[in-house]
């Protein structure tokens, strides 16, 4: 069993710009993906994910730039393309009266080797709902379903928008596994997220875009490490003296980071070890100010992100 | 990290062939179109109220026109229900793919935008089909006595064809430019205003002065296209030449504007 014509990345975007009238959605973009990697594009809402996955699917053309999938030209040679990728779209995809499982079969029906429907189905837990109208579906079945029709055509690449927005914690490990399970048979998956946790658990490779640029780039540990790997946020009950931050970044000197997150809380970046504590205590005391939680931990994705751009990733 | 996987979703890609999907593409339109109540209403409940109303009406309104009323206007409720089908129907089942996203999923598979005109074209030919047996079943049971000869009958099957491309462009440039509630209410306001004024049900002669105008309408056209077949047996030249037009211009107006989502 062997993935056809496996050289090469699976994902080339140079350069790429759009806008959309004033606005700037991605702004000088490059980014690689590596054919049977899971890459996860990480960003807040309005980074530009979707309108970069929405050019490499061949919905939009490259304004400035360029983007290669599997060698090609997603606007060009479409045709050629599209049989061998899978789109799961972040909303919608499906008449509003289609039943679940026959949207299923039809999507099937339109390629030449689909996936068994009913073993999908099962692995989704789309049975119970087989027979539901599209429109009735929960937000977590919708999205199983778009998940199923982007891979019952045996893709070589899909493409998952916020496969898992909305989701129970069941549906999102239900997707997690089959999303694992194609990864070992050889899929190259790119999905956007907000999730952390999603990011750290699924991708070999993690692009941080902010703003429509990208802004970091690796693999999980290797994001997550760089910089010290523990963290200690400490909020408090009013909020800190604008000064804070410098006072604190002082008091604990090199080889710690202390951000604001905002006027209540502050993150520090470095060794978590007694010492370190002890001086935030002492700093407390002298400042005057009244801890209302210090919370010890490694250091994460959401956590790389406030340190590049100031800002939380969490929406 | 080296996992071995089941196998089960090794990549094996490729687009089915272009007659299956197309055939699977008609076979789901026709059975959504089937599926919904008010589609149903307007293919079939609409047209057949038409035909029992208008030879009714002729009767009580003692209207006279060169031929029986149920032979006078079998023919233009035919072709209201063509009507119905390639331009309401259509345009409101259209305009709310492109609202729920369908219209942009079906765009990342393999099936190309040509194959899923060709489903739909199949679709609506086939719910013409179904409209045809219901309405002219009931127009026989009612005494319509049609010319036939094989000339009419393949005027007939023409001016539904071309009528259906000429409406179905329309129903198209109608649900790519609006949004999905006023291709809605559009759709089926202009189908109310050509019922009833547009001469497809009544021969324009029956509009006076307004007549000729209104056979160069689709409508008009559409329903003097079916009168010559089934009351002169003969060849609508004039007719198809006419929906011929409007279906250029159709086409034209939903190359030029239709947006995808």
């Amino acid at each position: 069993m062997s993935v056809p014509d496996s050289t090469g990345p699976a994902v080339v975007v140079q350069d790429l710009r759009m806008r959309y009238g004033d606005t700037v959605a991605v702004d000088g973009l490059d980014l690689e993906v590596a054919r049977g990697s899971v890459t996860a594009v990480l960003g807040p809402n309005g980074a530009g994910k979707t309108t970069t996955l929405e050019t490499c699917e061949g919905y939009r053309r490259p304004q400035h730039g360029r983007v290669r999938v599997l060698g090609l030209d997603p606007q060009a040679q479409r045709a050629e393309l599209l049989p061998r990728i899978g789109v799961m779209l972040q909303h919608g995809g499906a008449w509003s009266g289609v039943r679940a499982v026959e949207m299923l079969r039809h999507v099937a029906a339109l390629h030449a080797h689909p996936l068994d429907v009913g073993m999908l189905v099962d692995r989704l837990g789309l049975g119970s709902c087989g027979r539901t109208p599209y429109r009735r579906l929960s937000g977590g079945q919708q999205q199983r379903l778009s998940l199923a029709m982007a891979v019952v055509g045996r893709p070589e690449l899909v493409f998952v928008d916020e496969p898992t927005a909305g989701m129970d914690p069941q549906a999102r490990r239900t997707t997690w596994e089959l999303l694992e399970e194609l990864r070992r048979d050889g899929v190259t998956i790119v999905l956007t997220t907000h999730y952390m946790d999603e990011a750290e658990r699924l991708a070999d490779q993690v692009h941080v875009i902010d703003r429509g640029r990208l802004i970091a780039s690796g693999s999980p540990q290797e994001l997550t490490r760089g910089g010290g790997s523990s963290t200690i946020r400490l909020v408090v009950t009013e909020p800190f003296p604008a000064s804070a931050p410098a006072s604190l970044q002082a008091s604990l000197g090199e080889g710690t980071l202390v951000q604001e997150i905002n006027a209540h809380s502050l993150l520090i970046t470095g060794p978590a070890d007694a010492g370190t504590l002890a001086t935030v205590s002492a700093w407390c005391d002298h400042e005057g100010v009244l801890p209302e939680s210090l919370t010890l931990g490694q250091r994460t994705l959401e956590d790389v992100f406030l340190q590049i751009t100031g800002r939380e990733l969490a929406v | 990290m080296t996992h071995v996987g089941t196998g089960t979703f090794v990549p094996r890609p490729g687009a089915a062939p272009m007659r299956r999907m197309v055939l699977a593409q008609a076979r789901m339109e026709t059975r959504l179109l089937l599926r919904n109540g008010e589609q149903l209403l307007l293919a079939v409940v609409i047209p057949l109220i038409v035909l029992v109303g208008g030879i009714t009406a002729a009767r009580h309104l003692d209207l006279h026109f060169p031929h029986s009323p149920v032979d006078t206007l079998t023919p233009g409720v035919l072709a209201l229900a063509v009507m119905s089908t390639s331009f309401t129907s259509l345009a409101i089942a259209t305009g709310f793919e492109r609202r729920y996203g369908v219209l942009k999923r079906l765009g990342s598979s393999p099936l190309p935008r040509s194959g899923l005109l060709a489903g739909k074209v199949g679709a609506l030919l086939v719910v013409e089909l179904l409209q045809a047996v219901v309405v002219g079943g009931a127009a026989l049971l009612l005494g319509w006595s049609p010319a036939v000869s094989v000339t009419g009958l393949l005027g007939a099957l023409a001016t539904a064809l071309v009528g259906t491309a000429a409406f179905a462009s329309l129903g198209l440039f109608l649900a790519g430019a609006l949004r999905a509630e006023a291709t809605l209410a559009t759709a089926n306001l202009v189908y109310l205003l050509l019922m009833t004024g547009g001469a497809v049900v009544f021969p324009p002669s029956s509009y006076g002065p307004a007549g000729a105008v209104l056979s160069l309408l689709p409508s008009g056209a559409l329903g003097t296209g079916m009168r010559t077949a089934f009351l002169d047996a003969g060849l609508p030249a004039v007719p198809l030449l006419v929906l011929a037009a409007w279906t250029a211009v159709g086409t034209f107006l939903t190359a030029r504007t239709f947006q995808w989502e």
